[in-house]
């Protein structure tokens, strides 16, 4: 159950920008530049995610829960 | 706009009412397993969203991916293995099981995957510790030999004396949404409120739309507030000193695994998922003992920047004399003799004792609260 059984790629990014990284993660807390590039990429994606539509009830079940937030007290 | 669910999507896995009746019209002809308290109130969890995007107990793949990474196999931040333990085996893989608490049958559940775990691992992981004094750790060693995976729906719930109570995360929602709130925080607590919860509560309130005080009941320990205690005191902490359009109260049944750092993860996805888009961490949360360094959970949110619920980072409060009220180090210049920290401890040998804690400490109307209780406490 240790981490080399986990399943990794290889993805493939210019050299410099690669420079650039390791140079930029010196003395943090990343170890390495593919810790980096994981945790800006879940940032991005989680911040795209965000951004998209928000999920909606229906108008019979919101209507339903409302009934019972009323009764409940948390509505007026 | 409240916090999308954790994964993208409100779990719900309660059975309709004519697949629940069919189900337990014939529930003699499915193979049974018994189930404890804590797994029994997992299912609910997990059947309401509380736990989305978990539709049942973790498979091998995620249980590992857990434990490993604290992430689930597709990459989705998640810290507590949510598992299925059971000594005998009276099923086999692809079965559908009825999962009983003593005689009322709780959830049927598709059994994907049987598998075996490294208990000690699995408590090094989650816990940072094998030692047996630590309560969750003897919880995981106490667990059967074979952990079953596979997907739920709910039948029945535990009978629930404090249902006027409990929002699910549905309700939650609609709640925020009708009241306008786009920025909620959540504060987490298992405990009655001292001056300085409502220190902190209401210092986080002062950026957000909403404050969610959301209390845990369930399972405590000896010495613990009894749950409906800390209901009543909140319930007169909100009368008398909490704005009305700016907080709510409800609570969520779950049983604490103490696991610190990461289980203060999971407190944040679990009210992610109520809706919260921010949530309250403050000192030693979720912790026990000395297992864990008093601030050990904020640095553990750093490695999350996928979660979707931004940690609030408030530091403990104590009252000094020359500021004249609740502050914390990083606000106060005043040196240590002004201080008077709040212990919990303190508080309840005190009331033990049948004597009022100070004003500062805690509201008169609380203490008022506790005091009509003929014990208050769990024995």
């Amino acid at each position: 159950m240790g981490d080399e059984e986990r399943k990794y790629t290889t993805v493939s990014i210019p050299k410099p920008l690669y420079e650039k990284i390791k140079k930029r993660i010196e003395g943090t807390g990343f170890t390495s530049v593919s810790d980096y590039v994981t945790y800006v990429l879940r940032e991005v994606l989680a911040s795209l995610e965000e951004e998209e539509k928000e999920e909606v009830f229906s108008e019979e079940e919101e209507e339903k829960v409302k009934e019972r937030l009323r009764a409940l007290g948390y509505l007026d | 706009m409240v916090s999308k669910p954790h994964g993208g999507k409100l779990i719900r896995r309660v059975a309709a009412p004519k697949t629940r009746e069919r189900i337990l019209s014939e529930q003699h002809e499915y193979p049974r397993a018994q189930i404890d308290h804590g797994r029994a109130i997992d299912i609910e969890n997990i059947a309401h969203g509380v736990y989305s995007p978990l539709k049942g107990f973790l498979t091998r793949d995620d249980f590992e991916s857990v434990l490993d990474h604290m992430r689930l196999s597709d990459d989705t931040p998640w810290t507590i293995p949510i598992v299925l333990d059971v000594e005998e085996l009276t099923f086999e893989e692809g079965d559908a099981i009825l999962l009983y608490y003593e005689d009322l049958p709780i959830a049927r559940m598709h059994v994907e995957e049987i598998y075996t775990s490294d208990k000690e691992y699995f408590a090094e992981k989650v816990f940072k510790t094998t030692d047996k004094a630590h309560p969750g750790v003897s919880k995981v060693y106490s667990m059967g030999s074979y952990l079953v995976g596979g997907e739920i729906e709910l039948l029945n719930e535990l009978p629930n004396p404090f249902a006027k109570y409990t929002l699910r995360p549905v309700e939650t929602r609609v709640l925020f949404k009708e009241r306008g709130w786009k920025t909620i925080v959540a504060f987490q607590t298992r405990n009655v409120p001292h001056t300085g919860h409502e220190y902190v509560q209401k210092a986080a309130l002062t950026f957000v739309d909403g404050l969610f005080i959301n209390p845990v009941l369930g399972k405590k320990k000896k010495g613990d507030y009894k749950d409906d205690v800390i209901i009543k005191a909140y319930e007169v902490l909100f009368e008398h000193y909490y704005p009305k359009n700016a907080a709510t109260l409800a609570t969520v049944r779950y049983e604490m695994r103490y696991a610190g750092p990461r289980e203060a993860i999971h407190h944040a996805i679990m009210r992610k998922n109520f809706g919260a888009t921010h949530f309250i961490v403050g000192r030693d949360h979720a912790g026990v003992g000395d297992y864990y360094g008093p601030y050990e959970a904020w640095d553990l949110f750093d490695e999350f920047p996928d979660l979707g619920i931004t940690p609030m980072f408030i530091r403990e409060a104590f009252y000094c004399r020359r500021c004249g009220g609740m502050v914390n180090a990083k606000i106060c210049p005043h040196d240590g003799g002004f201080h008077t920290k709040i212990s919990g401890t303190k508080l309840r040998k005190m009331i033990m004792n049948g004597e009022q804690p100070p004003e500062y400490l805690m509201r008169p109307e609380v203490y008022e609260v506790i005091k009509n209780f003929d014990n208050p406490f769990v024995e």
